[in-house]
């Protein structure tokens, strides 16, 4: 009897490798003394392998373990996305956590095992995997949440997460359970052969909004968003950074491959309630982004908000929509953790100059940070030439080609809401005297890396085609 | 009434019954014994689905392993007679329940009218499919892949329960 | 053994509990446990409600695959337990480490940040 043949490990070598790697990592943490910096390079390392094993399978279009997972295309393409978030957290973290004194090997042992997490979720052609994939990343981030055992705000943040996230999988996992009854399968491929007959069923419907419940509390869409902003504020600066771009990314992946099933039958009634869903998210994400005077706060707000936009992409069910998730979840990925690598620099212990004052004058200050975060500011509110417009223009024009305009305008206007509160950091920067006059030190590592981030931006901002000519292989 | 019937209809009572009484009382520890009762029920109820294995599992598990790590926390917080755990009713309570009914309600109409009336009886596969035998046969091939994944998931909660319960990292 | 298990199927051929009774039984519980979370405010015991819920779901898994005939609702089972045993090591360890600083598993009185 055959287990599995070489296909098989050669699709799934991004999740063996960080398995591989996690585990190294976490052998060097337990056998040498004072390890935390070996564990941060061998993990690197495991990164890169895994990065080269999904470039590597790009080409291929297979499934692989009796199709419990996809093969190349999509999955690679946002494998190798996750993966670089990971990186780049990393390299925000380890300034930061050496700062604070919390500088353990478990930390990075565990963001590979999230990522082995947000793989999966990429590459899930089942619903089992997808399950398996939303855990292994959800409990991650929820010790991760906690990471800061000494500080009641972590502590606070980490339980809040884990008890709304458990709930959510419950709802998930029912809708899960529904889906199954009605149709004999978990498996995408397979369901989506059987429409539109199990589709007339009441209870397939209920099974895919009970996974909807799911979905909208790990990519943060209103009604399903209570947790954001105490859990964003509360876990510490690297791991928002990380839970808010990676955490989401994989969410959305998983999100579209999965919608995309009912999506095939283009339904009114689905395509209205996620439209509505869009709409929600980015009015209130925007509204309460207003009154926010902590920077972590109002991101974990904006971040709601940007999940509105992107379910537009999900709603519209075309492939202009497909593809401008990918793109703005690159642009927002890259955006978020160069604005949360520079908030991790500026933060001071126990949650200090987290505050819009605190920046007042750091125009002066730090010229090149300053702008820096000028740029990323930009990029949110969607100001061109940075990548954040190019984005948003595909999500708006893929829901007027769905014949839902009054969703772009919409989208249009609550984004001229969000430019007071993304611009207002800019004006504290130029335009306000510096209050506070203690020294900013740059990490080296972290400053690179929101530098990279930057660069990202602006790349794809002014030449979006790179991205864009991949993903024609792949929707 | 068969025997069958009375076994799972007063499997399924008791089950009910433990299950609001968990909701009910204010001892987190009482809670955890009537959910432990709960538990054994279901374990009743697989058996009479011919899903022995799962039954098993199902009991060593959760009757087993969680709901022991439940009165174990329970009791090292020394929760049971904390005067501060006060339940309040407020706005969020009724809103809480009238949720939960029309989420029931919802439920129960789509489950009572709409299940197609082929399902009356076990496939005849049944007996067979609850055995050890199959289900590892089947863990071993068709879902190697998830099988062998659990076990990372394993691995992350052991790390983050002794990353965060424990007393002091000695660095 | 082999013989009295036949057996026992094929009795339950003729008496018929139909997976009506099965599935409403578990959005019963289902829904108790949605409840539990919503209505109670310690947190031990709302992760109990969760743990409810995840059963009620497995209830209704194990009585899908059975009555299709197919093996991935049991499956399924299987991994549902093995991440409620790993949420429930991590929820756990979570309470203990809030309860070192705070001395309590009220959601209620969790306002350090606004919630």
């Amino acid at each position: 009897m055959e287990f599995f043949s070489p296909t098989d490990l050669l699709g799934s070598s991004p999740i063996l490798a960080l398995g591989l790697f996690s585990l190294i990592a976490l052998l060097v943490n337990a056998f040498l003394k004072n390890s935390a910096g070996m564990v941060f390079y061998v993990s690197a390392v495991g990164i890169f392998v895994a990065i080269g094993c999904s470039i590597y399978t790009f080409p291929m279009n297979a499934t692989a373990f009796s199709d419990m997972l996809l093969v190349g295309g999509y999955a690679s393409f946002f494998s190798v996305l996750f993966l670089v978030i990971a990186l780049f957290s990393m390299f925000i973290a380890k300034p930061y956590l050496e700062r604070e004194q919390y500088h353990y090997g478990e930390y990075y042992v565990l963001i590979l095992l999230a990522t082995i997490g947000m793989v999966m979720l990429a590459s899930s052609a089942d619903l089992i995997t997808a399950f398996l994939g939303i855990e292994m990343m959800s409990v991650s981030f929820y010790v991760l949440a906690g990471y800061f055992r000494g500080k009641l705000s972590s502590n606070e943040s980490a339980l809040k997460y884990f008890l709304l996230g458990a709930f959510a999988t419950g709802f998930l996992l029912y809708g899960i359970a529904l889906i199954y009854g009605t149709t004999g399968t978990t498996n995408l491929l397979r369901i989506v052969t059987m429409y539109p007959q199990p589709f007339n069923d009441p209870l397939h419907i209920i099974g895919w909004g009970l996974i909807l419940i799911g979905f909208g509390f790990k990519v943060a869409a209103v009604p399903f968003h209570m947790w954001v902003p105490d859990v964003y504020e509360g876990a510490p600066t690297p791991v928002t950074a990380f839970m808010s771009t990676g955490g989401k990314a994989a969410a959305f992946s998983v999100f579209l491959m999965t919608f995309s099933v009912p999506m095939s039958m283009r339904d009114e009634r689905l395509m209205t309630v996620l439209a509505v869903l869009a709409a929600a998210s980015m009015l209130l994400g925007n509204w309460f982004g207003l009154s926010q005077t902590n920077l972590k706060r109002m991101l974990a707000y904006s971040s709601i908000a940007h999940a509105g936009y992107m379910i537009i992409g999900i709603a519209s069910a075309t492939p202009m929509g497909q593809q401008g998730i990918a793109f703005y979840l690159v642009s927002y990925a890259l955006t978020n953790l160069g604005a949360f690598g520079i908030i991790a620099m500026m933060e001071k212990e126990n949650g200090g100059n987290l505050n819009y004052e605190d920046y007042a004058g750091l125009g002066k200050r730090k010229p090149a940070l300053a702008a820096l975060l000028a740029m990323f500011m930009f990029s949110l509110t969607g100001i061109p030439p940075f990548a954040g417009f190019i984005g948003k223009y595909y999500l708006f024009a893929s829901a007027v080609q769905s014949h839902m305009t009054w969703l772009a305008i919409f989208g249009v206007i609550t984004s001229l809401f969000s430019t007071y509160y993304y611009l207002r950091i800019i004006v504290y920067m130029y335009f306000k005297e510096a209050t506070n006059h203690e020294e900013i030190k740059l990490p080296g590592l972290t400053f690179a890396t929101v530098i990279l981030c930057g660069a990202g931006i602006v790349l794809f901002g002014i030449v979006p085609s790179l991205i864009f000519d991949l993903m024609k292989s792949i929707f | 009434m068969t025997f069958e019937q009375g076994v799972f209809y007063s499997l399924a009572g008791v089950t009910v019954f433990s299950a609001v009484m968990m909701l009910l009382q204010r001892n987190p520890v009482n809670s955890a014994l009537f959910l432990i009762l709960n538990f054994f029920c279901l374990g009743g109820l697989y058996l009479t689905l011919n899903a022995q294995f799962i039954a098993l599992v199902h009991i060593l598990v959760y009757a087993g392993a969680i709901m022991v790590l439940f009165l174990f926390v329970i009791m090292l917080l020394n929760l049971g007679d904390d005067k501060r755990l006060t339940e309040h009713l407020g706005m969020r309570m009724y809103l809480g329940i009238a949720f939960s009914v029309g989420l029931l309600v919802e439920l129960l109409y789509m489950f009572g009218f709409n299940t197609p009336s082929s399902y009356t009886q076990l496939s005849p596969a049944s007996a067979e499919m609850g055995t050890v035998e199959f289900i590892g046969k089947v863990l071993f091939t068709k879902f190697l892949f998830p099988f062998e994944i659990t076990s990372f998931l394993l691995l992350v909660a052991i790390i983050g329960a002794v990353l965060l319960a424990k007393k002091k990292i000695v660095q | 053994m082999r013989a009295r298990r036949e057996c026992l199927a094929c009795r339950e051929k003729k008496v018929m509990i139909p997976l009506n009774h099965y599935l409403l039984l578990s959005a019963f519980l289902f829904s108790c446990g949605v409840l539990g979370v919503v209505v109670r405010r310690n947190a031990i015991i709302v992760f109990m409600s969760i743990e409810l819920m995840l059963n009620a779901v497995n209830l209704s898994l194990v009585a899908f695959g059975q009555f299709l005939g197919d093996a991935t609702g049991q499956m399924l089972v299987f991994f549902v337990m093995v991440v409620a045993a790993a949420e429930a090591a991590v929820g756990l360890a979570i309470i203990i480490s809030l309860f070192r600083n705070k001395q309590t598993v009220n959601i209620d009185e969790l306002n350090i940040l606004k919630w």
